[in-house]
């Protein structure tokens, strides 16, 4: 360890100090699911776990969250499937343009969502495309590429494009050789991808309101309920359900992408090799 | 070529091809505002919509099949506690949008998902013109009878002698104070227009370019020699008046609002302690015990009728007519007059009130109240026909951007 | 072992063999192949959508019924440079973009640099669960819990209270905590990976030469996550740019995104003007970050 213990002692403070700021609206949310009155007032006079049983009826909801499911698991299949295209094009290829592909692809995230959701909005009312599930689907899938893309594309470069010329002297084709060596090596960086994309699209609420329609998703159904006083206290136990059971799809994620102690990312010769280049290439910039 | 040079005009070819494209996309798709057939006037516009049954019967088992109704609705206007029991009745789901402003209650139309809204006057109007609801033919809405005369065939819900939806109610814009911090109870807008130091910066106005008809209203009263008569529509003296009164208004006002309940928690909070407000959320902070009071100030205030319209390529039309027909129906209409705090349309509502007095406290058939209530309508140019220049809709919008900051 | 003449195998090559061996020796046409839909996708409907919109910039609006007319006409543009107020609102967007990003940033110092560096494993896994379940909260919620946090009765003012202190949240600064806590996560994540990729040899090889812990930061470990720091701001400076649904609950100031919500119902020619502004900038500064390296870092 390099840093002083006084060091470690603060960062120790400034961690659970954030920490601390990160949870404080969080617990105050789970707080005002049990709130009595139907003004969010501080501070509370009454509990009551009403609401919990109003928002196990409440129909919307239920539709809500489907909806949610249905549009997140579409647009992370979209994502994970062009993302993986174009990284496998941007790593294993040199053509013109590949600089500029990094640059439309994150942009679609860069830009504000009120921008792309306003563009969408207006190219399907121009063209003549019903709002519902399908559009719901391209807004979020557009802006989900990008992070399938720079988690596939980090870790295609940190595999040896040798890897795979050596699958083909042995005798595979390519399907073959994605199969069996690219894409084990691709696995756990297009799982993180896949579910930073799905959690992505799961909250996403601006380019969802241009591009829903009638329909809602979670958030949509969220949003409109959190400015009516009577649901506002279901909304609250709804969103606390939401973060209680998104420990599962984060917990699964931490454990498959976690490292052991020591180890650097990539597999096998790979996290060899790239140990050994490490220093340089952090020394030299590297092309994008 | 070098290859920098390679670079730039492959650039600019990629550019090109984009913006090709857009233009064929554009000129193909021939308008970005889409819905609506195209704003008839002169001729009479048909009552007929695709889908739309043309016997009583018919509608009925049609919204069987059709099964949902999108509305977009003021806040409150299609609650469960009535919409459910239309539900079971009809087979009609009830999905509702809200909208905080009429503009973006025309927005929302012009995507064309919904089948109708309930439209104030200063939204009816444009819709009619822009083609984007029907005429409704009356005979397919047996309540229609029963809505109060007065409120029939107005020029903000007909057009060419077709009535172009149903009344569903009207109501004030009302000045709501905190009884707990402002003392004495103010009667007069001048309690916002000069505020005293108990409300500086506590104010609560409405986010929405409608506002300015407000402020003419109040220099109706206070500055005579403006001559304003109509509060929307302003000469050019008497608009830059109006945007000038708002301007010395901006750095007291604690918030704008176009989302009710974003109004309620800083009412219940004490954040605002003066504004102005509908009556739907009078009722729910004296619901939920706190200290709130409201009036109608003696110089008259601006205020809406409702009317609900149905969008002209409405997807489940038959579903929309049933709802039209149930939500003016006397049980209906009661509970949503009451619900949300304005006059009923159909006078027999009356009777249904849990509040025996309901009717009278709204002045339901007392014309007197009305007479000083200037309903939300659209400005135009020609000043609503009386001659001289008047300022637009997009003028009083682009005045809103400037007054707020 | 005999040498027996090698005779060669009768070709078992099917159809999928002959298709591979095609684009191997067609490197071009598998590049297009596989960058068709992608491409397709992001500069056809993408690129060509935000065109579109931006091509209603120059159209009109009728005056009184609000619909787009399809006439040629520069005077939204003229609108946006004559008034102050939209360069007012454009700059006070940018200022606050900028406070937001770097208050995120040293904020998400400490915690990253925990998680990276000092946490046991066990630890480090914990930390960076509890760091992205927030992700997953309802940003609606969240927003809507510091309206009753920044609340003159709320709960900052009810902690300050005994301080004889007293905070006006529902003003600028209050929306800069907003913003503050809503994107902190993304910007935890970049600076995190950045500070884990660091080769401890290279931080021990500064304490060799003398440096103590805090010269080692500022000499060593920040200038090589400083492309962690500038990746983590894209999202940070971007979703404060166009943000309008915190300001709308927050404030009662316009910004960038309320701006363009307001008027792209009934006013869309003009909000579509407006849009060059996060547009142009984002640009440049997506620009900027490439060239610092922030794209491998995301």
């Amino acid at each position: 360890m390099v840093e002083s213990r006084l060091t470690r002692v603060f960062l120790r403070l400034g961690a659970g100090l954030t920490l601390a700021f990160i949870y404080l609206p969080l617990v105050l949310i789970a707080l005002y699911a049990f709130n009595a009155s139907v003004t969010q007032s501080w501070p509370i006079d009454t509990y009551t776990t009403k609401w919990v049983t109003a928002a196990y009826h409440d129909d919307g909801v239920r539709q809500a969250l489907w909806l949610s499911v249905r549009a997140a698991l579409g647009a992370t299949f979209v994502a994970l499937v062009l993302g993986t295209l174009t990284s496998l094009a941007v790593s294993r290829f040199e053509f013109f343009g590949r600089d500029a592909i990094s640059l439309v692809v994150i942009l679609p995230i860069a830009l504000p969502g009120i921008i792309t959701g306003l563009a969408l909005r207006t190219t399907y009312t121009t063209v003549g495309i019903d709002f519902g599930l399908l559009t719901i689907i391209i807004g979020h899938a557009t802006f989900c590429i990008v992070v399938v893309y720079n988690n596939s594309l980090a870790r295609l470069r940190r595999v040896a494009g040798s890897l795979e010329q050596a699958s083909y002297d042995l005798g595979a084709d390519a399907w073959q050789t994605f199969r069996f060596v690219t894409f084990p090596q691709m696995r756990t960086a297009l799982l993180a991808g896949g579910l930073l994309a799905f959690a992505l699209s799961w909250d996403e609420v601006v380019v969802t309101i241009f591009t829903a329609g009638a329909q809602q998703t979670l958030p949509i159904w969220i949003f409109a309920n959190l400015f009516r006083p009577v649901e506002q206290p279901v909304v609250n136990v709804v969103a606390l359900f939401v973060i209680v059971m998104s420990l599962i799809p984060v917990w699964i994620a931490q454990k498959v992408t976690a490292e052991r102690p020591g180890a650097v990312r990539g597999a096998g010769t790979a996290a060899e090799a790239s140990e050994d280049e490490g220093p340089e290439a952090l020394a030299q910039p590297q092309d994008s | 070529m070098t290859r920098q040079h390679r670079r730039v005009a492959g650039w600019a070819a990629a550019v090109l091809l984009v913006g090709a494209l857009a233009f064929v996309a554009a000129g193909c798709g021939g308008g970005g505002g889409g819905g609506g057939g195209g704003g008839d006037t002169g001729s009479q516009a048909s009552t007929a919509i695709d889908g739309l049954g043309t016997t009583l019967d018919e509608i009925k088992s049609k919204a069987k099949d059709e099964g949902e109704v999108d509305l977009v609705e003021w806040p409150g206007y299609a609650d469960k506690s009535w919409s459910n029991q239309f539900t079971k009745t009809t087979g009609c789901k009830v999905v509702t949008k809200d909208g905080g402003t009429s503009d973006e209650m025309i927005d929302l139309i012009s995507t064309g998902q919904y089948d109708g809204v309930s439209a104030s006057g200063n939204a009816s109007v444009r819709l009619m013109k822009r083609g984007d609801v029907a005429p409704v033919n009356t005979d397919l809405i047996p309540n229609y009878a029963d809505v109060a005369p007065g409120l029939k065939n107005r020029d903000y819900n007909s057009m060419d002698g077709q009535p172009y939806g149903v009344p569903h109610g009207r109501g004030p814009n009302l000045l709501m104070w905190r009884s707990d911090v402002v003392k004495p109870a103010p009667n007069s807008w001048s309690a916002i227009w000069s505020p005293s130091s108990t409300v500086k910066k506590k104010i609560s106005i409405y986010d929405d370019s409608i506002f300015i008809a407000d402020a003419a209203l109040y220099l109706k009263a206070t500055k005579p020699d403006l001559k304003i008569d109509n509060p929307y529509q302003l000469n050019d003296e008497q608009f830059t008046a109006a945007v000038n009164l708002l301007k010395s208004l901006k750095p007291n006002v604690g918030e704008w609002w176009a989302d009710y309940a974003k109004q309620i928690q800083s009412y219940a909070n004490k954040d605002v302690v003066i504004g102005t407000t509908w009556p739907y959320q009078e009722n729910i902070l004296k619901g939920d015990k706190k200290p709130v009071a409201a009036v109608k100030p003696k110089e008259g205030t601006t205020g809406w009728s409702d009317t609900w319209m149905i969008y002209s390529k409405a997807a489940h039309p038959n579903c929309m007519y049933l709802w039209m027909n149930y939500i003016i129906s006397p049980q209906a209409n009661a509970k949503v007059a009451e619900w949300f705090g304005e006059a009923p349309s159909n006078p027999k509502a009356c009777a249904y009130t849990t509040d025996k007095n309901f009717c009278t406290a709204m002045h339901a058939n007392d014309e007197a109240y009305w007479k000083n209530i200037y309903y939300w309508t659209t400005p135009t140019a020609d000043c609503g026909g009386k001659g001289g220049t008047c300022k637009t809709q997009k003028d009083w919008v682009n005045a809103w951007t400037e007054i707020r900051g | 072992m005999t040498s027996v003449p090698y005779e060669q195998p009768p070709s078992r090559e099917g159809p999928g063999r002959r298709l591979s061996r095609f684009f191997y020796r067609h490197p071009r046409l598998s590049l297009a192949l596989l960058l068709a839909v992608p491409l397709g996708w992001l500069v056809v409907a993408y690129l060509g959508s935000l065109v579109v919109l931006l091509l209603a910039s120059v159209w009109n609006t009728d005056p009184f019924t609000s619909e787009v007319v399809h006439t040629y006409t520069f005077d939204n543009f003229r609108r946006l440079f004559d008034e102050p107020v939209y360069r007012d609102v454009a700059w006070r967007t940018i200022k606050m973009a900028a406070f937001v990003t770097v208050a995120d940033a040293i904020l998400a110092f400490p915690i990253a640099y925990y998680m990276a560096r000092v946490a046991s494993p066990r630890t480090r896994n914990l930390l960076v669960v509890a760091v992205l379940m927030p992700l997953w909260a309802s940003y609606l919620v969240k927003a809507y819990a510091w309206r009753t946090i920044l609340s003159g009765a709320g709960v900052l003012n009810w902690a300050l209270g005994p301080l004889g202190v007293s905070f006006d949240g529902y003003s600028t600064t209050g929306l800069w905590l907003v913003f503050t806590y809503l994107w902190l996560p993304f910007m935890i994540l970049p600076v995190y990976a950045g500070l884990e990729r660091i080769p401890p040899s290279l931080l021990e090889a500064s304490a060799d030469l003398g440096g103590k812990s805090l010269r080692t930061f500022f000499r060593v470990t920040l200038p090589l996550t400083f492309p962690a720091v500038v990746a983590g701001s894209i999202f940070t400076f971007s979703l404060t740019l166009g943000d309008y649904i915190a300001p709308k609950l927050i404030t009662s100031q316009q910004f960038i995104g309320t701006v363009i919500y307001d008027n792209h119902g009934t006013n869309l020619p003009v909000a579509a003007a407006f849009t060059l502004v996060p547009i142009v900038v984002m640009v440049v500064y997506l620009l900027v970050a490439r060239r610092l390296h922030a794209f491998e870092a995301l």
